[in-house]
């Protein structure tokens, strides 16, 4: 499987996921 | 008005910008247009004169935004950095992030680009290995600064993101 961070917007897209996931485990700790 | 906390703030803001500024040029300009002169034969321009003088702005320029930051934290960077207290969860996260960065900056892009660069002695071998770490380093950056991003903005404006 080809690393993602080889190129410019698979970067792009995981930090995006990144974001996504940490977002709600932070809103999930909040209990929201 | 509360000069520690407004001037730490304002330092934070300007020496972040030019820290992910020049994280961005590397990466959404520097590695093709590095690519395309070593094609053409005119990589040496950017080796020689370039790159030194924006890795020396990269490199402080993330220790000036980290201390600024803590500072700005203060008394409450436990609470941050150790989860403590959940009004700084988001600003905890964004902070971990930064400092992950940090790191990397200067465990691993800087070490490998002075090889690099030709500013440590180094064989092609010990050269091509440390392209490849300093060049995945500096992507890990460019992937963790959209989180690490967001969670300053929520950090900062916490019941915007979070509704509390």
């Amino acid at each position: 499987m080809k690393n993602p961070l080889d190129s410019l917007w698979g970067t792009v897209i995981c930090g995006l996921i990144l974001t996504v996931i940490l977002h709600n485990i932070v809103s999930y700790a909040l209990g929201g | 008005m509360d000069w520690v906390p407004a001037i730490s703030r304002w330092i934070h803001l300007l020496a972040g910008v030019m820290w992910i500024g020049l994280l961005y040029y590397f990466n959404f300009v520097n590695v093709a247009a590095a690519k395309a002169a070593a094609a053409d034969g005119t990589a040496a321009g950017i080796s020689k004169h370039v790159m030194p003088r924006a890795l020396f702005w990269f490199r402080w320029a993330a220790v000036v935004t980290w201390l600024a930051g803590a500072s700005l934290l203060g008394r409450h960077f436990p609470d941050a950095f150790l989860f403590l207290n959940k009004s700084y969860y988001a600003i905890g996260l964004g902070a971990w992030l930064g400092t992950i960065m940090l790191i990397n900056v200067w465990g691993l892009i800087w070490p490998n680009q002075k090889k690099i660069l030709g500013m440590v002695q180094a064989t092609d071998e010990e050269k091509n290995k440390a392209r490849r770490v300093a060049f995945l380093a500096s992507r890990t950056n460019t992937m963790l600064s959209i989180p690490m991003l967001y969670f300053m903005a929520a950090g900062a404006h916490t019941a915007l993101f979070y509704g509390r």
